[in-house]
């Protein structure tokens, strides 16, 4: 454990930006945190969790792929470049940090993506304990303990000072060079325990998540609760964007002069062209819509990958839905809280 | 290059055939005129314009051409059309394989089997017909029923006449829609057909072909007898990636690019009905 | 005010006189309502809530449950009243299958605004009058109502009905123009400034559509940017001046037509000022065509529709478009 007095922060952002490009959650113009290029003089947010998710630095909202140029009958390619830059995100939430494992298993599985491959390969995570999780958090329900982030040095805040946990040898590596100071694990531990008072508290927490998993395609997929849940959602893209686990993507071109770019952008299953085809749309209301995306994260994506859930709990979909709709509120009414008050 | 999954290889179109009205049968090789990659019959492959689209095709020639690669493409959208104007020689990207294909290496060996195909349906079958042709030794019979709405819009009349026709072991059964002039073969829908030519139920069973066939012809050998375990049939719904990345094409757990498009009827009822 | 909605909503499911009830659904927090319609007296009874959050605009949804057969009874507060008689107007809502019990407002407060005072993990919410008690993870805090409030409503321009079949509470006045002060300030920026300043804002930028779908001016059936014949079909941007121009388009589009309801800032998931853009355009026709509010009256000629032999010459509009 090493530790760095916390009014000598910008000395250790210093130090790692030295090393690799250093993203931390800053509040941008808006007064919303966002992974933010660091900068002399940047201060680390105060928020919880950045409104975007950092799933962003891994699968950016737009990537180009491929340029070509046609002339006559014949095609040229110019491939774009995979990312090849070393980068640091600190600050990065165990919710989030779990959800770059969720990632992984749809890109790295065979064939793996390239860009979100070189982009993880390049990527160093340090994570941040949640000294003060919001009432939108509801990590524990998928197993994530806010109190050890994970990722290649976890970080905690306490007694005025920041304690680094290198977790792996690039974390260890990272390190390596920076002046901090040796720390025993007394503080941190009094920080987690009280993180972990403050988590059992939360309610959404109390969620269960017994009435959903790979097999439950039958009982959920027609149970008429749906229809209201879906009712008042506007089909926009709001949940899908801020949430860090959601990946869906179509690939698009545009036409710059004589050069055809083809690139590859977030798309959201709650929009209506998602799976329209000429021949016929096989969801034709925002129901179906609105359906996909919880059985996906709920279900379907279980059934595929070990019985692993592909929500974090991050609580992004809970503060921003237009509409306050959200995979709590489906969870409660599809299959009920633990502790029903 | 690296071997990016997104990023399309060159190919080039050869030949252009024109089937029906609104089908062409497109030749594809790469650029070294060899063709372009192995596959299982009822894969599909991504052809694309870059400025047009990109779009998902079965492949419609069998793996046991050595020479090429074919495509026979309804005009139907964006792709399609422009296809539909090219002429030999004109470069395409092209990437793939995708998709589970047929299991004729396996669930199909020995097997007697029934081929059911509706108009542009045939596209797929027609990539496991002459596999089956080529490897005759390890099927059975041979039933193929091809429908389409007339004579015209049936496609690859020419080598359903002149080889398919003439094979033995292999019996051939068309239809369409409706009366025509100079069709003295047999009218009406593929469902009914099937029934009228009531097959033994020991067949292995392929439908392929616009949804509302598929339906009522699955009805069809039901009513005669056949297990769902003992029919397949393809699906298509849109897609991007054709890896089981992008998220779009699955029904339920299943994605139709990477888990089809080949489904075994039974597996089917497995998944929820929104196809 | 809650329970005279209830009571209201009961007595109009009961007497038959309509078949459905549109308003709000508790959530798991006091903050977190979802609009929702209701049919029966029973869920009616355990789910209808009403408060200082109940904010999303209503109006929207009666396109679709006003072409449904039946009568639909709809809560609506003074700014929604615009948004639906607007919609009326456009042939939108069907006037006739909407009862319209119309809410008085004392304005909607923003939980964004809450979470932006550094208040963390609000569990409940009380209003004790002018404040609100926050019951949070990390011990009771308080907040002054006003210190709350959503911009719109900090600004609000109207407590007055545009449109009601019956009312609770009161009906109130327009207020004055206090609203296009940030227009002002905007103006009094040089054209370079200006710029700069949206283009910061529009960066942000996520392209998620919330602001249209939400818009009750963006009623098409299917709109441009999604359908891929048009051309102009895109979810992401060629260039970051492509974004920016997506909601100059879609302000021009409404132009007219926006009642200023607030609604594409309330539900901007990147805090863009999106409806400062509206507000010009209104800010402009007004000076313009004279003043014209947007859903006030079924009879007036919204002034991009309409033309008078005394309407400023265009190259009037070209020469002051500097400012």
């Amino acid at each position: 454990m090493k530790k760095i007095e916390k009014k000598n922060l910008s000395v250790l952002f210093e130090a790692l930006a030295a090393k690799a490009a250093l993203y931390i959650p800053a509040d941008n113009a808006a007064g919303q945190s966002q992974f933010t290029r660091y900068e002399a003089g940047m201060t680390l947010s105060e928020k919880l969790n950045t409104a975007r998710s950092p799933k962003d630095l891994f699968f950016p909202q737009i990537e180009n792929l491929v340029d070509f140029q046609v002339f006559g009958k014949e095609i040229q390619v110019r491939e774009r470049k995979a990312p090849e830059e070393d980068f640091i995100l600190f600050g990065v939430r165990g919710c989030d940090c779990k959800s770059f494992e969720i990632l992984d298993k749809v890109f790295l599985s065979e064939p793996a993506d390239g860009y979100y491959a070189a982009r993880r390969s390049h990527g160093i995570v340090m994570t941040l304990a949640c000294g003060a999780p919001e009432e939108t958090c509801f990590c524990g329900v998928f197993g994530i303990d806010p109190a050890a982030p994970g990722g290649d040095v976890s970080c905690y805040f306490a007694e005025d000072a920041l304690f680094l946990q290198p977790l792996t040898s690039k974390g260890e590596a990272l390190l390596e060079g920076i002046a901090l100071e040796e720390a025993g694990d007394e503080a941190v531990e009094a920080e987690k325990t009280s993180i972990r008072r403050i988590a059992d508290r939360l309610p959404l927490n109390q969620l269960s998540t017994e009435a959903f998993g790979g097999d439950k395609t039958k009982t959920l997929f027609d149970r008429p609760e749906w229809e209201t849940l879906a009712k008042s959602c506007i089909g926009c893209g709001t949940c899908t964007f801020v949430c860090p686990t959601c990946q869906c993507y179509d690939v698009k071109e545009f036409k710059a002069g004589d050069t055809v770019q083809r690139f590859r952008c977030w798309d959201s299953c709650m929009y209506s062209d998602f799976t329209m085809m000429s021949a016929g749309q096989p969801r034709p209301t925002q129901k179906e819509r609105f359906r996909q995306r919880f059985m996906h994260k709920l279900v379907y994506y279980p059934a595929n990958n070990e019985g692993l859930f592909s929500c974090v709990g991050c609580g992004r979909c809970v503060a921003k839905c237009p509409i306050h709709m959200n995979i709590a509120k489906v969870m409660k009414t599809l299959g009920g809280a633990q502790n029903e008050k | 290059m690296r071997n990016e999954p997104l990023i399309p290889m060159i190919a080039q179109v050869t030949d252009v055939r024109i089937d029906t009205p609104d089908v062409k049968t497109f030749r594809v090789v790469g650029l070294d005129g060899k063709k372009p990659f192995t596959h299982i019959p009822g894969q599909c492959a991504m052809l694309s314009m870059p400025g047009v689209g990109e779009a998902l095709f079965s492949i419609t020639s069998s793996p046991t051409n050595q020479d090429f690669l074919e495509f026979s493409i309804k005009k139907c959208g964006c792709v399609t059309n422009w296809l539909h104007e090219i002429e030999p020689g004109q470069q395409i990207t092209l990437r793939g394989p995708y998709g589970n294909g047929f299991p004729v290496d396996t669930a199909f060996r020995g097997q007697d089997m029934l081929f059911i195909a509706g108009g542009i349906g045939l596209a797929p079958l027609r990539s496991v017909i002459n596999y089956v042709r080529d490897n005759r030794e390890n099927y059975g019979q041979v039933d193929i029923v091809y429908g389409a709405r007339s004579k015209d819009d049936l496609v690859d009349y020419p080598e359903i006449m002149e080889q398919w026709c003439k094979e033995p072991g292999l019996s051939v059964h068309l239809t369409i829609d409706r009366e025509q002039e100079g069709w003295d073969g047999h009218v009406g829908f593929v469902p009914n057909y099937v029934k009228e030519l009531g097959f033994d139920v020991h067949k292995t069973a392929i439908i392929c072909g616009p949804p509302i066939m598929i339906k009522f012809t699955l009805s069809a050998l039901q009513e005669l007898g056949f297990d769902k375990t003992q029919v397949y049939t393809t699906m298509e719904l849109k897609m991007k990636c054709g890896l089981g990345k992008c998220g779009r094409c699955n029904i339920g757990t299943k994605y139709v690019c990477k888990d089809g498009p080949v489904f075994r009827c039974d597996q089917l009822d497995e998944l929820p009905d929104e196809y | 005010m809650q329970a005279r909605l209830i009571q209201r909503a009961k007595e109009l499911l009961e007497s038959g006189e309509v078949e459905r009830v549109l308003g709000w659904t508790a959530g798991e927090f006091f903050y977190d309502l979802t609009p929702a319609v209701f049919t029966t007296v029973e869920v009616l009874e355990k789910d209808f809530r009403y408060n200082v959050f109940a904010g999303a605009n209503l109006s929207k949804y009666l396109i679709a449950e006003s072409r449904k057969p039946g009568k639909i009874a709809a809560f609506l507060k003074p700014c929604d009243s615009y948004s639906f008689l607007q919609l009326v107007k456009e042939h939108r809502i069907n006037r006739e299958n909407v009862y319209v019990v119309g809410v008085g407002c004392e304005g909607k407060c923003d939980m964004e605004k809450i979470r932006a005072a550094g208040i963390k993990g609000v569990l409940d919410v009380k209003q004790n009058g002018d404040t609100l008690v926050l019951d949070t993870l990390y011990g009771e805090k308080t907040m002054a109502v006003a210190d709350a409030l959503a911009e719109r409503c900090a600004v609000c321009k109207s407590k007055k009905f545009a449109i009601y079949d019956e009312l609770i509470g009161e009906d109130g006045e327009d207020s004055d123009d206090s609203r296009f002060a940030e227009v002002r300030r905007l103006e009094a920026m040089t054209p370079e400034e200006r710029f700069a300043f949206w283009r910061g804002e529009l960066s942000r930028c996520i392209r998620c559509n919330a602001c249209r779908n939400v818009c009750p001016a963006c009623s098409c059936e299917k709109c441009v940017f999604d359908n891929p014949a048009s051309g102009v079909e895109n979810k992401a941007a060629a260039s970051s001046f492509e974004e920016n121009m997506f909601h100059i388009i879609r302000a021009f589009h409404v132009a007219g037509r926006c009642t200023d309801c607030g609604e594409c800032s309330r539900v901007c998931p990147q805090h863009i000022p999106l409806h400062l853009l509206n507000r010009k355009l209104i800010s402009d026709m007004n000076e313009l065509y004279g003043a014209y509010q947007a859903g006030a009256d079924m009879e007036s000629r919204p002034p991009m529709v309409d033309f008078r032999q005394n309407d400023p010459e265009p190259s009037i509009v070209h020469e002051r478009g500097n400012r």
